[in-house]
């Protein structure tokens, strides 16, 4: 029956996020193979770099690189999931059906981003174990719960800037999706993943401040105990309190970043059904 | 009060050129339309590709804003009231925009919970809808691109129906149906209207479909209502045989006349 009433306009809201959801596994589902192709190939991209650590005989470099493909495993899959998902009910020729269903943007939006996270987490578990296969990762010492917080602290903030790149699709329907791919691109060159940000030219070093994922693998090198001065040393992992400032600027980067992020989508909005942009072709 | 009011609508795309994007250029795809829509009622719109059919539907379907001019759709106003008005129509377009590699009933199920159905619920409606247009309950679980684009057409009526809705907006609904099709889809509105009493708006180039359903028709041609009534007093207005030399009459074109589509940017 449909629900109506407060008690049951209450629950809404569960169901409509429980759409998006049940959608996105459905398809997930339908698009396995391509699943497999791309965890195949972020398994292969991360034992790649991974890898060097091991040819240089650094087991704190090894770890160094491995946290930081393992991060960035993580926090794309969750950016490209929700900047793309505009992107997606275009090609799908769905995204008039979709806009038009009496559901908030906030709920629309909420659904995809948890479904893009427990997607990101699992093929991140997927890349992990994959990588025991080519590398003998020694986590001693490492302070794994802590660094799992990190994970999740940090996805909020990646979902904020997911929310406010995934305008530039409904903006431009022909070069929207592109551009997105160049932000993500961006992100990856300016975050440190795989070497310091100190090593970047001068010049783009400030566009490392804004990416969450700076912060998310600042605080993961230390709780692993790589992040240390001295050259070729592992510590032990740090205390969760030690990385309490990466972690106050990633909530508050996730504050900051999801309000603004509903905010600019809705403005986009309302210019697209102005404009006339808000169609299923592109 | 009518389910429908529309009065003094006018939409214009624009579009900017250059390299500094200076130029705009402006198309006005509706030139101050007025109609209203009883309850209960199969209103058809017809028209030639660029006449602003489905510009209007879109504006009814609450994806496009208007320029100028005042929609009342079941009592609530648009665009103040969106909300109340999704939760009120459905709409079915031209091209079944579905995801393709889902079943029917994934795609049916994920439509009902957007719009607050249980899922028994809304099984239990698309297997009535689609039995009723002749779609096998077995098959609404295969993939949708594996169905015809029939199948697919039936399966997008399911979905504006699954709700319930009040008002129901057709796009060329039946456009590339063979004639089979074509029937079992007229035949399920006809009796969807007798039965539920759902108000109706029909945009077609199908001029017996549009006698067939459509109580009253309005005639647009570049962007103005050139004329309406029903299909026997356009017939007499225009003072010609049929209902296709009356088009031709008001549209002042024939509906083989491939103008540009409503131009978007």
């Amino acid at each position: 029956m449909r629900e109506t009433g407060t008690t049951l306009a209450n629950q809404a809201w569960l169901r409509q996020i429980w759409a998006f959801i049940y959608r996105d596994h459905q398809l997930t589902k339908r698009y396995w193979s391509w699943v497999v192709v791309f965890s195949v190939y972020a398994l292969v991209n991360s034992a790649s770099v991974a890898l060097i650590g091991v040819a240089a005989h650094d087991r704190r470099l090894t770890l160094t690189l491995t946290i930081g493909v393992a991060m960035w495993s993580f926090l794309s899959v969750i950016f490209n999931e929700i900047s793309m998902s505009i992107a997606f009910e275009r090609w799908e020729g769905t995204l008039e059906y979709t806009f038009m269903a009496p559901v908030s943007r906030l709920i629309h939006l909420a659904g995809v981003s948890i479904y893009a996270s427990f997607y990101s987490l699992a093929r991140l578990v997927v890349v992990l174990l994959g990588l025991l296969l080519f590398i003998d990762l020694d986590f001693r010492g490492a302070n794994l719960p802590g660094i799992f917080v990190v994970l999740l602290v940090s996805s909020l903030a990646c979902i904020g800037l997911g929310l406010i790149a995934a305008i530039l699709p409904l903006m431009s329907p022909e070069r929207g999706a592109e551009a997105t791919n160049i932000v993500q691109g961006i992100l990856l060159l300016v975050s440190g993943i795989y070497y310091p940000v100190s090593v970047l030219p001068k010049w783009v070093q400030p566009l490392s401040v804004v990416s969450p994922a700076t912060y998310a693998l600042r605080a993961c090198r230390r709780l692993l105990g790589v992040e240390t001065a001295q050259p070729g040393k592992i510590l032990a992992g740090c205390s969760l309190f030690d990385v309490r400032w990466e972690l106050i600027i990633l909530v508050a980067m996730g504050a900051v970043f999801i309000p603004a992020g509903l905010w600019i989508f809705g403005r986009v909005e309302a210019w697209a059904k102005r404009s006339g942009k808000l169609k299923r072709t592109g | 009060m009518p389910a429908l009011a529309v009065q003094g609508l006018r939409k214009a795309f624009r579009k900017r050129k250059g390299l500094l994007r200076r130029n705009v250029t402006e198309h006005w795809a509706l030139k101050g339309i007025s109609f209203a829509v009883e309850y209960g009622e199969t209103y058809g719109l017809l028209g030639p590709n660029g006449s602003g059919k489905s510009t209007m539907i879109r504006i009814l379907s609450t994806l496009l804003e208007p320029d100028d001019g005042t929609i009342e759709v079941l009592g609530y106003r648009l665009p103040a009231q969106e909300r109340e008005v999704r939760e009120r129509i459905g709409r079915v377009s031209v091209d079944a925009a579905f995801y393709k590699k889902l079943s029917a009933m994934e795609n049916l199920l994920y439509n009902a919970y957007l719009y607050n159905f249980d899922r028994q619920t809304a099984v239990d409606r698309a297997v009535e809808i689609l039995t009723r247009l002749g779609i096998r309950r077995n098959r609404l679980y295969e993939p949708l691109e594996e169905m015809s684009r029939g199948m697919q057409q039936k399966v997008s009526i399911a979905r504006a129906l699954i709700i319930n809705p009040p008002l129901l907006l057709l796009d060329e609904p039946t456009t590339g149906l063979d004639p089979k099709s074509k029937r079992d889809v007229q035949d399920f509105l006809e009796e969807l209207r007798r039965a539920s009493g759902t108000t109706i708006i029909l945009t077609t180039h199908d001029m017996g479909e549009a006698e067939r359903l459509c109580h009253r028709i309005g005639m647009l041609a570049h962007g103005r209502l050139v004329a309406e009534g029903t299909a026997a007093e356009l017939v007499m207005q225009a003072g010609v045989a049929n209902l296709e030399d009356a088009f031709v009459r008001f549209a002042g074109e024939k509906l083989t006349d491939d103008e540009t589509e409503d131009v978007t940017p």
